[in-house]
């Protein structure tokens, strides 16, 4: 396959081959220092984060003895595995739904409002910008208090919004739903921004209301960008972390601890590095499943409509 | 659309201030918080200002220096990222689309494979490596697992797909080589893709929390979220209005940056979130 795709024919014949030459001259040379890294940084850890979840290594190198599938039949029988899956799975549908929901809302909103945009943007989108470590120290510190906390003292509540383990996953939900709405409102918005007007005028024409026209214009023609950002919304609340870790360590009674938590402290805190790699590549295989429906949706909107 | 000022116009602008109002609350409360003076942050019934407004908790929190010295590893680490992953990903991306080479459609499927691998899974293995190779508390260990961006390399690649031929190759015509034609007609006529993928990347290395936590333990090579995490709450316990000082330092510079350059970043986020279409 080295020569097989001809440049199109602007060149004179003379110079002909001497441009095809050039056409497929360097190619890996121009892959190669991405190739190099990707494959250090991401391929070989891969391979080497199954063969280590197959082993019994700690977090100093030593005690690598391979065991097989041991460590994955320990995390199948670990109540404290299933217990941070399923904080993942119920933190992973309670936020996918607002974050898309709301994302979907703000953007119509924004879209109709046609003044004060930089307003509306900075407000909305402004908190995805701050690092995660920004939301929860203020969160934890000053939101979630009860008597001097934004939101105990401002609803005369005195909820304890972290430490009920009743409560905690849903203040973990808001916090994150403050945070990153903004990208899917984002995303809504250009997507929004790119329905050709003529369409709206022409149901105008036809004499049509503006909820017929959200109806039977708008929202049809979100459905592939909402297919995406559910997706994209899916993977990225499966992989919580920071906010979690940070605000609750995974309390109260492990109320709110994210299975990358348990992964994290398996192998950092309690050093069993080769049951950490197990657990993560539990939650690998579930990230896999939900990126395959992605990869199928990128190509489907590489094929259709742009 | 009609230039009239109807009703369910002005039902919308209540409804976006006062979403707006509620958005804005946090952020808002951080920075009264951080103006007040220590011994009134945590008075009940809450009040948004104290008795009087003082900069005492910034010039504080300065003086303890770490924040200055998180921001700059933070911007250095951000930059380099963003430099070799742009750099990098775009020399990738064209290969695969332009050239001709052994074995490309295996490599191209081994790329794109990679973007389903999230980089959270691999931290046990990732870390085991930098012990390896020595790089545990260095900037390298933060920057090059970051560099690794299949989806960068996607993005382009789709991007240089659609790019029209005909004037690399008068230039291939007039005697100009591969490199050249990328360096110096590629690269120039691609500025707003790049510029998008460019914004994005800094955007989430700026904000990575999870890998750089684990590879310092060196308070001098941490990264600005990493240090807020690790130091600030221990150093200023209690002390809320330092606290609050101390988050509003480091959340500002993205803010700003967005104010001044609120259309790039918007396009930049969302061309790259929507991988490109």
């Amino acid at each position: 396959m080295t020569t097989t795709v001809a440049p199109r024919p602007t060149a004179a014949p003379a110079t002909e081959a001497k441009v095809r030459r050039r056409w497929t001259q360097h190619g890996l040379l121009f892959v190669a220092p991405f190739l190099v890294i990707y494959v250090a940084f991401l391929v070989w850890p891969t391979l080497l984060g199954f063969r280590m979840s197959l082993s019994s290594v700690n977090i100093a190198g030593t005690n690598d003895h391979l065991v097989g599938f041991a460590n994955y039949a320990e995390a199948f029988g670990d109540p404290r595995m299933w217990r941070s899956l399923w904080n993942t799975l119920v933190f992973t549908v309670l936020s996918t739904v607002p974050l898309v929901l709301l994302g979907l809302a703000f953007a119509l909103l924004v879209h109709h409002l046609r003044f004060m945009q930089w307003l509306w943007r900075l407000s909305f989108f402004g908190p995805f910008l701050l690092p995660s470590a920004v939301v929860a120290i203020l969160w934890l510190q000053m939101i979630y208090p009860p008597g001097y906390g934004l939101l105990n003292g401002t609803l005369g509540t005195d909820v304890l919004w972290l430490g009920d383990p009743s409560v905690a996953m849903w203040s973990m939900v808001l916090t994150t739903v403050w945070w990153t709405v903004g990208f899917n409102f984002l995303l809504y918005l250009a997507a929004l921004q790119s329905i050709p007007q003529h369409l709206y005028e022409a149901a105008a024409i036809d004499g049509a209301s503006s909820w017929s026209k959200l109806r039977s214009i708008t929202l049809p023609l979100l459905r592939r960008t909402t297919a995406l950002i559910v997706v994209l919304q899916l993977v990225a609340s499966l992989k919580v972390f920071d906010q979690i870790y940070l605000m609750t360590s995974g309390g109260p009674q492990d109320a709110t601890r994210p299975i990358i938590e348990y992964a994290y402290d398996v192998g950092f805190t309690g050093y069993r590095i080769g049951y950490a790699s197990a657990i993560s590549y539990i939650l690998f295989v579930l990230i896999v499943i939900v990126s395959l429906v992605q990869l199928r949706l990128f190509r489907k909107r590489a094929e259709g409509l742009s | 659309m009609t230039k009239r000022f109807s009703l369910g116009q002005l039902v919308m602008l209540v409804v976006a201030l006062v979403l707006a109002a509620i958005w804005l609350a946090p952020i808002a409360w951080a920075v009264a918080t951080s103006l007040k003076p220590e011994s009134e942050t945590t008075v009940i019934p809450l009040q948004w200002f104290g008795s009087e407004i003082t900069f005492d908790s910034y010039a504080l929190v300065l003086e303890t220096g770490g924040i200055v010295k998180w921001a700059i590893n933070s911007t250095v680490t951000a930059v380099i990222v963003t430099f070799l992953t742009v750099l990098f990903s775009a020399m990738a991306a064209y290969g695969f689309a332009r050239t001709r080479f052994r074995g490309q459609r295996a490599l191209l499927a081994l790329i794109l494979a990679g973007i389903m691998v999230p980089p959270h899974v691999l931290i046990a293995p990732l870390f085991a490596e930098m012990v390896a190779l020595g790089l545990v508390d260095t900037w390298w260990a933060i920057i090059l697992p970051q560099v690794a961006a299949p989806l960068i390399v996607y993005i382009l690649f789709k991007f240089f797909q659609d790019v029209p031929p005909e004037l690399e190759q008068a230039a291939f015509v007039d005697g100009a080589g591969r490199w050249r034609v990328f360096f110096t007609i590629v690269l120039p006529l691609s500025r707003p893709v790049l510029a998008a993928v460019s914004i994005f990347t800094f955007i989430t290395t700026w904000n990575n929390f999870l890998w750089p936590f684990l590879v310092s333990t060196d308070p001098n090579t941490m990264t600005l979220p990493v240090g807020l995490a690790n130091v600030v709450q221990g150093t200023f316990g209690l002390r809320y209005a330092q606290i609050m000082a101390s988050v509003v330092l480091a959340g500002l510079p993205l803010l700003v940056v967005f104010v001044m350059f609120q259309r790039q970043i918007i396009r930049g986020v969302a061309h790259t979130g929507l991988a490109g279409q």
